[in-house]
């Protein structure tokens, strides 16, 4: 046979990258719909199957301008190093088109949107178990050719769309394929199904891959203006101010600030100098560059502090704001009525707290009473905060705030934040580190009910192997590992797990 | 209700001859069994071919009018049984299904149609679920093909090449007495493409007409001495006329190339693989032109020798592109060269891998080691094609392992049978640890994170029958799960009945969703909704009361997680002998949503008072502990990162997705996790008297608010 002459001609190859039920197909039908409206032959592919409920999944298209009446073969998978456009319908699904090898430096225009739909994985951690993102941002840059990348889910959201939409905006905007815009937006029109809100997501989408992302704005400043409260409060909490700038180090003072205005809203003006009461003894005992113990100490003495019981629980529940924040999460429009329930599910242990505190001991001794407690109380309530006998109840009990102090519960945190304090102060002056990482482990407690016990019981768990690691050189790091350990899982078994290493060294 | 409706795309079933058809592969097959003149069509809905089904039940209306019968079948091998109706009569018939599962289930009723044979062209349409994004195990449908003696067609991906193997396919049928299967890979289901249409053909003869002249032949019994002579006759009759068959139409196709001291043997649905890969190593272009000369096995199964040896006669070598395992092609063309006395030299698995899918990348290596091999002056006049490992090798790509987290399928948000599973849990902390069998369905996602529960799934509907061997006296009862299609095709007998008949003590979860919700949504017996053309609403308690069950419980909303928990706790420690049966029941989110939420906007628009839940988190009051989610797993609860500096971890987060099915309230309820949630009713068009009410209490709550606001002492 004469020889075979091949013609060069290739085709435009995608892949999109997305979650089941995220609308990919609808973006690859568009694609398909808009070249072939050119007179472009174009076929599509994808691979459901159980990935339509969420998984992720992948939608691949092909297109070519047809010649000579001939029917092209297309591929009907991406060949990896040989796509031309990759779209991520969400940031670890760009991430996952790279490790597929879909993404190269010499071919791919990767088009990405920057929000985060967090993996089960990710969210259940007991810790912050989210994936790193600028591994991936710095990835996708170094290995496409050209990288777009903007948060494709607001945009949409804000134009009352989907993220098909503004990711088939990104990828009319990005150039990467060679029809013009008004075929694009012809496409959509020509789908009939809410064009108005798709037209203003495409836009949205095809403008944002032309203006990068701006940064992140900078941080609010800490807190520095007194407002409300009588005149000997308002006074009061002015010199606690000052003392922040004359009694400690200049290095904490704004966390010393955010801590203050946590306590003053937790409890009273009293309770912020107690606060800083607390932390002088720490401050006088920092001799650190950075003063890492002193903003340590700031950051973590004031969440234990302000401990979440009752009845702080109450007055987050019925303040003013509350009710605006929930109206807006939930995007209520102004004729629009709200009505907030809250789940509630009292238990005798946190009645017994809320107590004055040999009353609450005396109860929590006598199984006659708490039984009884137990049955009257002791189940699921639905308080509907919007009505006045929802909301009445958890205002009185927002009021029990000025006798706190005397109840049950506050004794108890009171006498652990101590013991806790006084083990951080005995290492500081041997092990400056070992007592940094040992105020960080104040993260473990934490939630309510079962979930607060356990994390608890993790923390003394952590706080006991102190003795066992106290004047080795590697001592804070362990307590760091076991902390990490105590927060990958729920039931702790990698922290016992740990515990058994910490036990042979 | 379907989850998809194909009521627009049916109407391109209408197109006459001379039209372009656009659309879906699995459209395609449509449309090509309507020009084929089909009498009957019948199939059990799965991936990748549930979208033939839904097609079908949508395009009734063109059914009716043409006198096709169409019906959904309870299972696979009633929907092989179907296709007796081809046994006397001259009808042609259609059944599809997902192969190899529902090949399995059908293979009783297969057996026995390819031993007696068929009169008139019968056509299985298996779309084969090999490959990535396969729910089953993965098999081939060839084996099936071989031990029955039925032929096995494997087109080429296009929508021309698909369409005429139907056509094809019921001639060679009828032309063999033989049943033929018609292999549909998962992607060429789903391609989108075109093809020149012809008209539809009403049956010409018509499953009434067989009805009202019925015919019997003992001989077509499968029962000896008959069933003796089948043998027979499909190695001395049937065989050898498909082969002939084949043959005299050229159903597999030559591609010339001009080294014609190489060539290459294909699956037809390897075809634009192969072709890609070539063009990728300079071999071939876009437009099927190939320089390497090819051989296209559209029917897979019977081979034809003669093509076959004549094709690799006086050449070096030849490569067999033949995916999956084992390699059935390749040892039966060894074979044949060898008795041919042909002396190419035949290569296939040993540069191709043996087992997985033949992806693009695969392809280029193989077929790059087949020429490297054989003739490497060909390589090296080419370009070099792409290739990814440089990239992938790149320090930055690996660490993207410890990155990007998994992300499995999963339970769609409001899912009801998420709950369930909420409750499961809450069981084991209680209860501990127990054995639980699983079953096929949506349900199975709870292997998955956040729940983790289940050990093993042994088929449609044999969940309870899997923990049959745990029937024993012991602490702890055997948990089985079983979704609502699942019971009602095969469940029922083999998991319900089975456990009376045996005295079973274990418990039996039926999820009952109201729909076949995993294959997209088909309605079943024990489904609410009103359906014109089939009988439903036959609750699932009645079927199991009416196998002998006397423990049975049905829950009627399974968001109700403490009565769920409850009941599950109680199943597992009662003293009540024989199977505990728990019938947990709430409609599909997926096609609830579908259902409901245009009637909702409707109303809204029309200015009705219409109340729309939905959760929140109090982000204040979350100490990011996440516990949760550990019970949740819903995709609108997430988290977020929290504004506030004394936040270390990321607090839990519902976004605009919550359909407000209640699930959190009832799990911080039932598990005592925390106060944070928050229903919140979002009342549309509020009457004067919500609004009246609404003014009165933000009164005398907004006056507290403020009082107390005034009072406190804040920094800002």
């Amino acid at each position: 046979m004469d020889l075979v002459s091949l013609a060069n001609d290739r085709p435009i190859c995608i892949a999109i990258m997305a979650m089941g039920g995220q609308g990919g197909g609808v973006l690859a039908d568009w694609i398909v719909a808009m070249a072939e409206a050119q007179g472009w032959v174009a076929q599509s592919t994808s691979v459901p199957g159980v990935a339509q409920r969420t998984g992720a999944t992948i939608y691949y298209v092909e297109l070519i301008r047809p010649q000579r009446n001939h029917a092209p073969v297309l591929s009907l998978m991406p060949v990896p190093g040989d796509v031309d456009v990759v779209i991520a319908a969400e940031l670890m699904e760009a991430g996952r088109a790279i490790q597929r090898g879909l993404v190269s430096p010499d071919r791919t225009t990767l088009i990405a949107s920057s929000h985060r739909s967090y993996a089960v994985t990710e969210k259940a951690k007991p810790g912050d178990g989210t994936a790193d993102p600028t591994q991936v941002l710095e990835t996708a840059q170094a290995v496409s050719q050209r990288f777009v990348c903007a948060d494709m889910q607001r945009l949409a959201e804000q134009s009352g769309s989907v993220i098909s939409s503004s990711l088939f905006g990104a990828l009319a905007g990005s150039g990467a394929l060679p029809f013009a815009r008004a075929a694009f937006e012809a496409t959509i029109e020509a789908s009939g199904v809410g064009v108005e809100a798709s037209l203003k997501a495409f836009g949205a989408g095809f403008g944002a891959v032309q203006v990068p992302d701006r940064p992140a704005e900078p941080p609010a400043p800490a807190p520095a203006q007194a407002t409300g409260g009588n005149p000997r409060d308002r006074a009061e909490l002015a010199r606690a101010l000052r003392r922040i700038e004359t009694e400690f180090p200049a290095d904490a003072h704004d966390m010393l600030r955010v801590g203050l205005r946590r306590l003053v809203d937790y409890q009273d003006v009293a309770y912020a100098h107690e606060y800083l009461d607390r932390l002088a003894p720490l401050t006088a005992l920092d001799v650190g560059a950075d003063h890492t113990l002193t903003v340590e100490a700031a950051k973590q003495v004031a969440v234990a502090m302000a401990y979440d019981d009752v009845i702080r629980v109450a007055d987050l529940k019925t303040r003013g704001s509350r009710f605006d924040r929930v109206r807006t999460e939930v995007v209520a429009r102004a004729d629009q009525i709200v009505d907030t329930t809250e789940f509630m599910h009292p238990r005798v242990q946190e009645i017994c707290a809320t107590l004055p505190a040999r009353l609450g001991r005396a109860v929590e001794g006598s199984a006659f009473l708490t039984g009884l407690l137990r049955r009257l109380f002791e189940h699921g309530r639905r308080v509907r905060t919007t009505h006045v006998s929802g909301f009445l109840p958890l205002y009185v009990i927002a009021g029990l705030r000025r006798w706190r102090r005397s109840l049950l519960r506050h004794q108890r945190e009171e006498a652990h934040i101590r013991a806790w304090l006084d083990l951080v102060a005995a290492q500081v002056p041997q092990d400056y580190r070992l007592a940094v990482e040992l105020l960080k482990c104040r993260r473990l407690v934490k939630g309510y009910s079962d979930t607060h016990a356990r994390g608890h019981s993790k923390f003394d768990k952590v706080m006991g192997a102190t003795t066992m690691l106290a004047g080795r050189a590697d001592a804070a790091d362990w307590i760091r590992r076991l902390r990490d350990a105590a927060l990958a899982d729920e039931d702790g078994k990698m922290l016992d797990g740990a515990l058994a290493t910490v036990a042979t060294l | 209700m379907a989850e998809r409706s194909f009521a627009r795309e049916v109407q391109d079933l209408r197109l006459g001859a001379g039209e372009e058809f656009r659309g879906e592969g699995i459209l395609a097959v449509t449309k090509a069994l309507l020009q084929s003149g089909v009498g009957y069509v019948a199939g059990y809905q799965g991936a990748p071919i549930s979208h033939l089904m839904d097609v079908l039940s949508d395009a009734q209306g063109i059914l009716g009018e043409l006198g096709v019968h169409f019906e959904t079948s309870a299972s696979e091998a009633a929907a092989a049984s179907t296709l007796a109706a081809s046994v006397m009569y001259p009808i042609r018939g259609a059944v599809t299904w997902k192969s190899t599962a529902g090949t399995n289930v059908a293979c009783d009723a297969l057996s026995n149609l390819a031993s007696g044979g068929v009169t008139g062209g019968a056509l299985i349409i298996i779309g084969e679920d090999y490959g990535e994004g396969s729910s089953i195990m993965q098999e081939r449908t060839h084996a099936f093909a071989m031990k029955s003696q039925m032929w096995l067609l494997d087109p080429r991906p296009n929508l021309e090449s698909i369409v005429r193997a139907v056509e094809d396919g019921f001639q060679l049928s009828e032309v063999s007495n033989t049943p033929v299967m018609l292999e549909m890979r998962i992607r060429a289901c789903h391609v989108h493409g075109s093809f020149i249409a012809k008209d539809n053909r009403p049956p010409p003869f018509t499953v009434q007409q067989a009805l009202e002249n019925p015919a019997r032949d003992v001989n077509r019994i499968v029962l000896p001495p008959a069933s003796f002579m089948h043998e027979q006759d499909k190695v001395k009759r049937r065989w050898p006329a498909a082969v002939k068959f084949i043959k005299e139409r050229g159903l597999n196709e030559t591609m010339p190339g001009d080294v014609e001291e190489l060539g290459i043997i294909l699956q037809g649905g390897m075809y634009n693989g192969v072709i890609r890969a070539l063009q990728l190593l300079g071999l071939a272009d876009v437009w099927g032109s190939t320089r390497i000369p090819l051989h296209v096995l559209n029917v897979t199964y019977p081979l034809v020798d003669d093509d076959l040896a004549a094709f690799c006669r006086g050449k070096q070598a030849v490569l067999m592109v033949e995916e999956g395992q084992p390699e059935f092609i390749e040892q039966a063309l060894h074979a044949i060269l060898r008795k041919a006395g042909v002396s190419t030299v035949l290569s296939g698995k040993d540069v191709l891998p043996m087992a997985g899918e033949y992806t693009a990348l695969v392809l280029l290596d193989g077929i790059r080691a087949f020429v490297a091999a054989q003739m490497p002056s060909l390589l090296a006049e080419v370009r070099t094609p792409p290739d990814p490992r440089p990239v992938l090798a790149d320090a930055k790509v690996q660490a993207l392992a410890g990155v990007v987290p998994p992300r499995p399928p999963s339970f769609c948000t409001g899912c009801p049978e998420r709950p369930i599973f909420s409750a499961m849990s809450l069981v084991e902390k209680e209860l501990g640890s127990h054995h639980i069998a699983c079953d096929i369905g949506c349900h199975l996602f709870s292997i998955n994170p956040p729940f983790n529960l289940g050990s093993t799934t042994m088929g449609y509907g044999l969940g309870p029958s899997s923990a049959a061997a745990f029937q024993v006296k012991a602490e702890k009862r055997p948990i089985a799960v079983m979704g609502d299609g699942g019971f009602w095709h095969n469940g029922l007998l083999s998991g319900v009945g089975n456990a009376v008949f045996n005295k079973h003590d274990g418990v039996v979860v039926v999820v009952d969703n109201h729909y076949s919700a995993a294959t997209g949504g088909q309605d079943i017996l024990s489904s609410r909704a009103d359906n014109a053309s089939r009988s439903t609403k036959h609750p699932i308690e009645d079927a199991v009361r009416g196998v002998g069950a006397t423990w049975v419980r049905r829950i009627d909303n399974t968001y109700s997680v403490a009565k769920m928990r409850d009941t599950l706790k109680e199943a597992l420690t009662t003293n009540a002998e024989g199977p505990k049966i728990i019938i947990a029941s709430s409609e599909c989110m997926l096609n609830r949503q579908r259902r409901e939420r245009p009637l909702f906007n409707a109303a809204v628009k029309r200015g009705a008072r219409m109340v729309r839940p939905r959760f929140g988190v109090d982000e204040d009051v979350c100490t990011g502990d996440h516990a949760c989610i550990r019970l949740s797993g819903c995709p609108s609860l997430s988290v977020k990162q929290s504004d506030d500096p004394l936040k270390e971890d990321p607090v839990a987060a519902i976004d605009n997705t919550c359909v407000g099915c209640g699930n959190c309230g009832e799990v911080a309820e039932a598990a005592v996790l925390c106060p944070s949630f928050y229903r919140a009713d979002i009342v549309h068009n509020p009457t004067g008297w919500d609004r009246f009410a609404a003014r009165l209490r933000g009164a005398v709550i907004g006056f507290l608010q403020r009082r107390r606001d005034s009072r406190r002492l804040a920094l800002a």
